[in-house]
């Protein structure tokens, strides 16, 4: 027995050195950075230890900005783009001519490079000398008043972002929801159908418990994901994202590190720790929530 | 609720453009008795279970008509022909519980169907007392027995009180005691319910043992029609006398001449009426009779003892199978030691068929016949 245990315990090894080095010890780093103050890495000193990295950092009026530009990506993206998601995998699922058409057109956007993306959104929306971007002009052709979404009011920046992420991430959603869609037995429809449910029941009762596994799984990635935001914005509105008021937390962390006024390992990594923190509260959150209405 | 089938037939077409169209149910009549049990019968791929379908309306045929009574429900929706159908794999909701899918049907109904809350739970326990699983209620679909889901089925199919019962290959997800318990079950429940059941099945013995009367299908065409008895007795096809009985029916060249029957060039049956030339006989197991100067000699192989009865394995070189199988009464012992079993053969027993068309030859026999053999 403790030799089979030994042995699988070398087996693992390989894996286990991996995720030590790249993974657990870069996360103990980042904790013990955030309560080292003023911590120099090129001189590797610092002055003292305490709290006072997350005292700054929660009193920093951008990092506070970029927490709540976060949740209110969040908040709207997520569930937007999981309904917008299911929606277009259901319409998919039904038609029958041009599928495979639709689902490669629908898929295109998680093949194509962010930045690209964020050149198209810029021609949609930017603001220039030349013209007010395509977008303003159908505003302006149904009568409306142009708005400038890429350095004009925070709502119309905002609306830009999240239109913007919710497209970006759709693709992945609608992959994994058609596949799980399509791996419904055909019979509960059958016996659904000779029971005469009415379409919408069928749906509400049979379609979504069936596939709510993945929703969920959805959900979570998607909270995840949203909460490390960071290139779409830059693709969006430049690497001076506090200036525009759209930095995130990531983007708060890495100017601290790197950006303009970087040169604050200590404040990062108390950003990074309290990012960490919330998104383990909310997935926490999503656990138990789900524990009660998913069927496993 | 009396079904009449007319001319029913389903085409598939091919999947490739110039492929051949499939044809899976080939103008099918048949008048089913109200308040009958009938078994579709066949090998897999003959079309029994389009045809359940098109009964049900999962499929629209593409000739022919189909009657409720008095009613054509051929264009319309299953869900408004009344029927209740089971599935091969139950269909069971996993999400809900016993209770749950009994009642799903119920809280279908719309308009002055609808039913109160009270009115639907006395029709669910109703009909979860029928199938005997009242107890288990509350439990989810995985956390039952296969033989507990299928009555689950069979009740969440009933309870909306179908105009007709439809059951899909009912007993082919359980274990061989299971299955000889629930047939039994499918047979009470029918006769207390007395709602006309069709099911399908690919299994003989299933099929005869609680069917009223039984259709035998092959590639789409329907075969042979009548109670399970006569279709076995009496088979109007080489695939219909094949198909039917465990073990099987033995098959071998013969021929007729001048009134008699020949196997391998020995005598071994008068067969008044038939006509001379080459047959296929076929001879059910139980259509032997041992006996030291019989007519038929075979090669004995072995005998295995099964307690009730004996089976007697021989080989024949006129036999179309690898072995004969002949069932005798354990008291007849046969002797295992020798070389070779004679047999006389019941006239009763003894079909021939043409070899060529696979159709029935009649011949009469008689108490006179009987006697002399």
């Amino acid at each position: 027995m403790i030799r089979r245990t030994s042995k699988a315990w070398l087996y693992l090894l390989p894996a286990l050195l991996f995720l030590g080095f790249f993974m657990v010890y870069p996360l103990f780093d980042v904790f013990v950075y955030s309560v080292e103050e003023g911590y120099n890495s090129a001189s590797q000193t610092y002055f003292g230890t305490g709290l006072y990295n997350y005292s700054y950092v929660l009193h920093d009026p951008y990092f506070l900005q970029a927490v709540k530009n976060t949740f209110i990506i969040v908040i709207i993206t997520v569930p937007l783009s999981t309904a917008f998601a299911l929606a277009i995998s259901l319409a998919l699922s039904s038609v029958k001519k041009l599928k495979e058409l639709y689902q490669t057109v629908f898929f295109l956007p998680y093949v194509t490079n962010t930045l690209a993306v964020g050149l198209v959104f810029m021609i949609l929306f930017k603001k220039t000398a030349y013209t007010d971007g395509m977008v303003n002009l159908l505003i302006q052709l149904f009568g409306g008043k142009s708005v400038d979404f890429i350095d004009g009011p925070y709502w119309a920046k905002m609306f830009v972002m999240c239109f913007y992420t919710i497209w970006v991430v759709m693709p992945f959603k609608i992959l994994i929801l058609t596949s799980a869609l399509a791996s419904v037995n055909q019979d509960y429809y059958n016996a659904a159908r000779v029971d005469a449910t009415p379409k919408w029941r069928i749906f509400t009762r049979i379609t979504l418990p069936m596939i709510s596994p993945m929703i969920f799984y959805l959900i979570i990635t998607g909270f995840i994901g949203a909460f490390k935001a960071y290139s779409d914005e830059v693709a969006l509105f430049g690497t001076d994202l506090n200036a525009a008021g759209m930095n995130t937390i990531v983007g708060y962390v890495y100017d601290m590190l790197y950006g303009n006024s970087g040169g604050y390992p200590s404040y990062a990594s108390a950003a990074a720790v309290l990012l960490f923190a919330i998104v383990l509260t909310i997935t926490c959150i999503n656990l138990l929530v789900s524990g009660r209405n998913v069927r496993t | 609720m009396r079904v009449v089938l007319q001319n029913l037939t389903k085409v598939f077409p091919s999947r490739q453009k110039k492929g051949e169209v499939v044809v899976a149910v080939d103008h099918f009549n048949f008048e089913i008795p109200d308040g009958k049990l009938i078994g579709l019968l066949g090998p897999s791929g003959c079309g029994k279970s389009t045809a359940l379908n098109l009964i049900c309306g999962l499929e629209t045929p593409t000739e022919g008509k189909i009657f409720f009574g008095d009613d054509d429900v051929t264009e319309l929706p299953p869900e408004n022909r009344g029927v209740g159908l089971v599935f091969q794999n139950y269909a069971l909701y996993p999400h809900l519980t016993v209770r749950q899918n009994i009642l799903f049907p119920l809280q279908n109904l719309r308009g002055s169907e609808k039913l109160s809350k009270q009115e639907m739970e006395e029709r669910a326990l109703q009909a979860a007392k029928l199938v005997q699983i009242e107890m288990l209620m509350e439990r989810k679909p995985s956390e039952l027995s296969g033989g507990q889901q299928q009555r689950v089925a069979i009740a969440r199919a009933l309870v909306k009180m179908p105009r007709v019962l439809l059951l899909d290959e009912p007993l082919s997800n359980l274990d061989a005691r299971l299955r000889l318990q629930t047939r039994e079950e499918i047979r009470r429940i029918q006769r207390e319910t007395e709602i006309t059941t069709v099911f399908v099945t690919h299994d003989q013995e299933e099929a005869m043992s609680i069917s009223d009367l039984i259709v035998v299908m092959k590639a789409g065409v329907v075969n042979q029609i009548g109670k399970p008895q006569e279709v076995y007795d009496n088979p109007v096809n080489l695939f219909v006398a094949r198909f039917l009985g465990t073990p099987s029916i033995n098959l071998f060249d013969g021929s007729v001449k001048a009134g008699k029957l020949f196997i391998g060039g020995e005598e071994v049956l008068s067969v008044p009426g038939a006509e001379d030339g080459e047959v296929t006989v076929g001879i059910r197991p139980e259509g032997f009779i041992l006996k030291k100067d019989g007519a038929f000699t075979c090669t004995l192989e072995r005998v295995e003892v099964m307690g009730r009865d004996t089976s007697v394995v021989c080989t024949h070189t006129s036999s179309l199978n690898d072995n004969i199988r002949a069932i005798i009464p354990a008291e007849d012992a046969a002797d295992a030691s020798g070389k070779q079993a004679r047999f006389d053969l019941k006239p009763a027993k003894v079909l021939l068929f043409n070899p060529k068309t696979e159709e029935r030859i009649l011949f009469s026999f008689g108490e006179k016949q009987e006697a002399k053999a």
